[in-house]
């Protein structure tokens, strides 16, 4: 066990009915860096933050943060471990009947003391670093999705989250916006310095984000990986995998001598 | 045979577990209520607007007619026994007992019980509730307790002025249409109403405020563990109209258990 890492699962089985969809998924997520979860679709992979946040409960196994058990916690206990928490939902989870604004100013309305001006300053300063001025007064139906994720990573920010969980940032957006939605994360990043946990499967381009990469096959983390070694892995999974999304890779040593 | 003792068994756990949840939901609300810091006040306002205020107009309107309505069944009742001096207290008592407590709650629940349920089961389904709780913001305390406190503020409110209004609506028909005596009607209305009446529709108002608000608010906040699969804008309607029917038949359920109670 690495005394580095915030967040521990140890072997997480989820059963729905008869179906068995994470079978024992062991994985650590080290403290200041970027891991990136892969995998097909429908295998499970958001299921895995899900679990991490505590919004859902594993037929056993463990979920441990900065080594206490998210499951068996107290109430206020888990209230503290969320507060160091920010996430970015799939479809962005706006409250869609408030403004841009009201979602962003929400987190520090109801859990800070901060006064109304310092609210107001805070917020503009996120929608300015997400490349939103103008778009406060706006509703969530009105913008557009690359936008409303925008909004989303705003408001997981606002508050200087410890850790931060990105669940498909970039899925349903154009090339151009997911390039820009990986521009903010990147750029938030070295200005705020948390710890992140990234769902994708947009590769190639989410390994040069990534400080690990796991890949999520058949309800097992097959490895967790820089994505350097996890492009020349061995493990055939996860090789069919890379040759799957990235085309067959060139290695000069192996190949040629 | 088998089978049907395990529909039988499943559907028996389904509602032990679901009449568990919602009373785990209850005192969670219950407490969230107590526990400072205290809900914000612009919040509560807020949600007595949404549910007093704009309930209103549909009390006043059925209120009037409910009023009328007893007087001119009163009046022709009474009138075959010569008493129509006590239609006065037929009138405000039938109301302040019964029907102003019970209509104007099926009122609450018809028009903002609904609109509770659909709100916080789209909540429930587009991810809202979960953010909030990842945001280490409590539900229990963001959404439902200005609600509850909400409802238990308006419905007695509501109920008053149902029943203000039921007797101003009395007196029009009665004294103005058939030609009661207004002196009976009043003197009577006086020296039947006692307070015990009135504090028995207020106990009555109290309860089904928090009847209304719990059921509809527990429904949707759960919409995601109906047993008839609750999914999307399908389940968040099947859930809202089985939150009007439950609240519906449980406030008159209620009614008569609080009725028999107190008489």
């Amino acid at each position: 066990m690495n005394a580095q890492s915030m967040i521990q699962m140890i072997d997480v089985r989820k059963r729905f009915g008869a179906q068995e969809v994470l079978k024992g998924v062991n994985l650590s997520i080290f403290e200041g860096k970027t891991t990136v979860i892969v995998g097909e679709s429908g295998q499970g992979k958001s299921l895995i933050i899900k679990h991490i946040l505590g919004l859902m409960k594993p037929t056993s196994g463990k979920v441990l943060v900065n080594g206490k058990d998210i499951n068996t916690i107290s109430r206020k206990g888990l209230k503290e471990i969320r507060a160091n928490f920010g996430v970015l939902f799939q479809h962005a989870a706006l409250f869609d009947s408030m403004t841009v604004f009201e979602n962003v100013a929400l987190p520090l309305r109801e859990r800070t003391k901060a006064s109304e001006e310092e609210i107001r300053n805070k917020v503009a300063e996120m929608l300015t670093l997400m490349d939103l001025e103008g778009s406060g007064e706006k509703y969530p139906a009105q913008i557009s999705g690359g936008m409303k994720k925008r909004v989303g990573l705003a408001r997981a920010l606002v508050l200087n989250p410890k850790i931060v969980f990105f669940d498909e940032p970039t899925t349903g957006l154009d090339i151009a916006k997911s390039n820009e939605i990986y521009r903010v994360f990147f750029r938030t990043q070295t200005k705020l310095g948390y710890t992140s946990v990234i769902v994708s499967h947009d590769v190639p381009k989410i390994f040069k984000l990534a400080d690990y990469v796991a890949l999520l096959y058949n309800g097992v983390i097959q490895d967790c990986l820089s994505p350097e070694d996890f492009q020349t892995s061995e493990n055939p999974v996860i090789r069919e995998f890379v040759e799957k999304t990235m085309g067959h890779i060139y290695e000069s040593e192996r190949m040629e001598g | 045979m088998i089978r049907i003792l395990n529909t039988v068994g499943e559907l028996t756990l389904y509602y032990v577990n679901q009449a568990g949840r919602m009373g785990i939901f209850l005192a969670f609300v219950v407490f969230n209520i107590i526990k400072l810091p205290y809900y914000k006040i612009s919040h509560v306002i807020k949600q007595i607007y949404i549910i007093g205020t704009l309930s209103v107009f549909v009390i006043v309107f059925t209120g009037a007619f409910t009023g009328m309505v007893l007087a001119l069944q009163g009046y022709n009742t009474l009138s075959k026994f010569g008493s129509e001096g006590l239609i006065g207290s037929v009138v405000a008592l039938s109301l302040i007992r019964e029907l102003g407590p019970v209509l104007a709650a099926l009122m609450v629940t018809g028009r903002a019980g609904s609109a509770i349920c659909a709100e916080i089961g789209i909540m429930r389904i587009s991810e809202q509730i979960d953010a909030l709780e990842c945001m280490a913001i409590d539900p229990h305390k963001y959404i439902m307790a200005p609600k509850f406190i909400a409802a238990l503020a308006s419905v007695p409110l509501l109920t008053a002025v149902f029943n203000v209004v039921g007797i101003f609506g009395g007196y029009i028909v009665g004294v103005k249409l058939m030609g009661a005596n207004e002196g009976a009607f009043f003197t009577s209305m006086y020296r039947d109403v006692e307070f015990a009446d009135i504090s028995m529709g207020f106990i009555k108002s109290v309860c089904f405020g928090l009847l209304i608000v719990w059921i509809c608010a527990a429904k949707g906040y759960y919409v995601h563990m109906e047993r008839s699969g609750g999914f999307g804008a399908e389940g968040v309607s099947r859930v809202t109209t089985s939150a009007v029917v439950l609240s519906s038949v449980s406030i008159l359920v209620l009614d008569y258990i609080i009725t028999s109670l107190l008489i």
